[in-house]
């Protein structure tokens, strides 16, 4: 009786180690994961790093949809740590912000992270304590579907942009609030100026001159940490190290883009190559085909591209204010490197994308513990409004451009076909051109508004929300199960990706219950854009612009969501 | 199927349970901010800086006089309140003697977004020991005019007002021009001194610098200075060389 009982036991535990063995992806040992620093040299200097199991990035983890996750993460830092898993939907306690959702990882401590995996697709994960992403800890995130794939594809490749800089962040950001414009090496010149007189002739130019004067601002100021300091890396590698990827001509790559700077904006392209854009922050989308695309600081996208020539192509990231590039090469064999293009011009900001912008100041933007119920006020004036006065200052190659992208989608997001692009007359992807590729059954009509004005003094070096910073505001409060509509009103002259985490942004551009699902959704000086969030995940959560430095200094806001039953009983 | 509709039963009863348990860390990080730490917070937007500038450090001269001039200013404060210190003034080499000297310890404010209150009190060296209370403003107006103005007023009620404006033109990214304006003022004769009602002192100059790196640029360039006071009247252009530093 007994050696049938031990039988049955052991039979049992077989069974239960093969059940977990099934269960296990498969990387399996990757769930522990040891933050520490490591000397790394990208630039010909030696600098330390903070990598997670010594590797920078950190290992990319590979899940499957459905999984139960547990994460061990060891801080061997001799300062506190975290971990965000970007993208991800979990509950509020494992999002792995300090101050919000949890105290942070203590030096020397191990904090076990669990959470079932609801989705599938891109993501990454990166350190939300004291800057860390800018010193390397950050990863991708790829969750294979439970149902398999939507698309066929032979091989598969993370593409993980991020920006490098030799000088410590927090030395960055002090120069930054001492000299705004301490990194920018492209601003206008007085030759600058006399080329404009001779183009534009003296009006105009004196015109544009004193627009931009009387806004402090300056139309050169597309990134405010530039190239000047930054190498620019893909997988961890700069341009010199040449990261391949392999393939066989005629065969389908699916290459996984994880943007994971910490304030580089990217315009990829791959010369000779068509690119198909098959999913956005993870999410499938109506396949798009492209010659470029902007991959704003924390988004992804997956693409598709079919090399047919045994020829060496290059996966060429430029930053978007044009001070340096990524580059990686797709290639059949290793060691191969294809002929990498120029850098196109600097771009300028036009007037015409300040339009909105214009006049407002530092704290015009109410906010208090019922700002959110406040109705949405008059919408920035169109732009086409300004056409005139906009146009005196586009490039000369934007002229080329329809007038007024913005004309005419007042309430979606706009195809930005802006002036950066002006130089390029192929198919540059706009977030019009995103669709969800299946249908959000929960979509309805938004309960209410809630709009957000993005502020900020570049000249002090301050970001704020609705004239408000961080330390300075009052959480934003959601009630469990509404739907809320975010309006972004971006007074600044930068961009802005902004994130929230815990719920998805769906960003409208018009396609309804086929709108686009972000986690990250990038606005543009002087833009107006609209997402709805359904608000389906309890307890407190940050909001924040994406660029560290803009998040740092007060670009981010504490959102708090009430469960359906505390709701209920504040209204009895 | 990339997303699935979360269960909200799963998610509320783990946010009651954790309200509880997350109450010690918490109280734990209000008492860390209380002393200051701000570590404790998602991330540090009141941070505390401290600023130094050597905007001039020179030698200015032409046939007629030698001297050694300092114009240094630096803060430490948030992006809302600093407290500053000025000190500007010049040694005549030939005579060994203080022309002008000063230090201001300023209480500064944030009032409006290019714009900062200023006040606090000016300790006067050479070429006499004064003490006067000081209230200025400081900023960036439009047109990307750095602008200082500040009035003295002495324990006798004497008003004394101090302007400086100064622009900056790239000639190349490193490569700047600089025109500079300062002027100083009296509302009344003051005897004892010898300060004529009106402006005492003009100074207009244009200085190139090569910035090497942001924080530190050597600079050549030319002032015109004019002095009037109540017992002489002196105008003259002088050759500078000197360098700008900051950190
Ligand atoms: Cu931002």
């Amino acid at each position: 009786m007994q050696t049938v009982n031990a039988m049955i036991r052991q039979c049992r535990i077989a069974g239960f180690w093969l059940a977990i063995l099934a269960a296990l992806p498969v990387q399996a040992g990757s769930y522990e994961l040891v933050i520490d620093e490591k000397a790394v040299n990208l630039t010909g200097r030696e600098r330390t790093a903070i990598t997670a199991n010594g590797s920078l990035p950190a290992p990319t983890l590979r899940w499957r949809e459905g999984e139960e996750v547990a994460l061990r993460v060891t801080n061997r830092l001799d300062e506190p740590t975290s971990i965000h898993w970007h993208g991800i939907v979990l509950p509020y306690d494992m999002d792995g912000v300090p101050g919000i959702s949890f105290p942070g990882i203590p030096p020397g401590e191990t904090f076990t992270y669990r959470f079932r995996l609801m989705q599938s697709g891109t993501y990454w994960y990166h350190g939300h304590s004291a800057m860390q992403e800018q010193l390397g800890l950050m990863g991708a995130i790829i969750i294979d579907p439970s149902e398999g794939e939507t698309h066929a594809y032979d091989r598969d490749y993370t593409v993980m942009l991020s920006d490098w800089s030799d000088e410590n962040p927090h030395r960055v950001l002090s120069k930054l609030k001492k000299q705004s414009d301490y990194y920018n090496f492209q601003k206008r010149t007085v030759f600058d100026f006399y080329r404009d007189l001779s183009d534009k002739g003296f009006q105009e130019t004196m015109a544009d001159r004193l627009a931009w004067g009387e806004m402090r601002m300056d139309p050169t100021d597309i990134a405010d940490v530039t190239g000047y300091t930054y190498t620019f890396l893909v997988n961890g590698q700069n341009p010199a190290a040449n990261w391949t990827a392999l393939f066989k001509p005629g065969e389908r790559i699916r290459l996984r883009f994880v943007n994971a700077s910490a304030m580089t904006h990217f315009d990829v392209r791959i010369p000779g190559l068509k690119i198909r854009v098959i999913q956005a922050d993870g999410q499938n989308v109506e396949p798009v085909e492209v010659d470029e695309f902007r991959i704003a600081v924390a988004e992804t996208y997956d693409v598709l591209v079919e090399p047919r020539d045994a020829r060496a192509y290059a996966i060429f990231a430029e930053a978007m204010d044009r001070s340096g590039h990524a580059q990686a090469t797709l290639a059949p064999r290793r060691g191969m490197r294809a002929e990498v293009p120029p850098l196109r011009p600097r771009p300028l900001v036009s007037l015409a994308d300040m339009a909105a912008a214009h006049g407002m100041d530092h704290g015009s933007g109410a906010e208090g513990p019922h700002a959110g119920m406040e109705h949405a006020p008059e919408p920035p004036p169109p732009t086409n409004g300004h056409e005139g006065h906009a146009m005196a200052d586009m490039d000369h190659a934007a002229m080329q451009h329809q007038a007024s992208p913005h004309a005419g989608h007042e309430g979606h997001a706009m195809p930005d076909h802006g002036q950066e692009h002006a130089d390029t007359a192929e198919r540059v992807l706009s977030y019009a051109d995103l669709k969800s590729a299946e249908k959000h059954e929960d979509w309805r009509e938004p309960d209410r508004e809630i709009v957000l004005r993005l502020t900020g003094t570049m000249n002090r070096y301050v970001w704020s929300i609705n004239g408000k910073k961080y330390s300075e505001a009052e959480p934003i409060r959601l009630k469990y199960g509404e739907r809320v509509r975010f309006t972004y009103i971006n007074q600044t002259m930068m961009n802005h990706p902004l994130h929230l985490h815990g719920m998805w942004q769906d960003l409208d551009t018009g396609k309804g219950p086929f709108n686009p699902r972000k986690h990250v959704v990038n606005v543009k000086p002087g833009e107006t854009v609209h997402v709805d969030v359904p608000v389906d995940a309890s307890g407190e959560w940050a909001f924040h612009c994406h660029l560290v430095y803009h998040m740092e200094t007060g670009m981010f806001r504490k959102i708090i969501v009430e469960p359906p039953d505390a709701a209920a009983k504040k209204g009895a | 199927m990339p997303l699935r509709k979360r269960e909200p039963e799963k998610v509320i009863p783990s946010l009651e349970h954790y309200r509880v348990r997350r109450s010690v860390p918490v109280c734990a990080a209000a008492i860390l901010m209380m002393f200051g730490s701000g570590r404790a917070t998602a991330q540090m937007d009141d941070a505390i800086y401290n600023y130094l500038r050597f905007e001039r450090l020179e030698y200015e001269g032409n046939g007629d006089v030698h001297l050694f001039k300092w114009d240094v200013e630096g803060w430490t404060g948030n992006d809302d309140n600093k407290l500053w210190v000025k000190s500007e003034g010049d040694y005549v080499f030939e005579q060994d003697i203080f022309g002008r000297a000063d230090l201001q310890l300023l209480y500064s404010r944030n009032i409006a977004t290019f714009w900062d209150a200023q006040i606090g009190v000016r300790r006067a060296f050479e070429p006499e020991r004064t003490f006067d209370g000081v209230i200025g403003i400081q900023g960036l107006a439009p047109y990307f005019f750095e602008t200082e103005a500040a009035l003295f007023i002495n324990e006798n009620g004497n008003v004394l007002g101090r302007f400086k404006l100064a622009y900056e033109l790239l000639l190349t990214q490193r490569l700047i021009a600089q025109p500079r304006v300062e002027v100083n003022v009296s509302a009344d004769d003051i005897e004892n001194r010898g300060v004529k009602a009106g402006i005492t002192e003009f100074e207009a100059g244009l200085r190139l610098r090569y910035e090497i790196v942001r924080e530190f640029a050597p600079y050549i360039g030319f002032d015109y200075v004019e002095e009037q006071s109540l017992r002489e009247h002196k105008h003259s252009v002088r050759a500078v060389a000197g360098i700008r530093a900051w950190f």
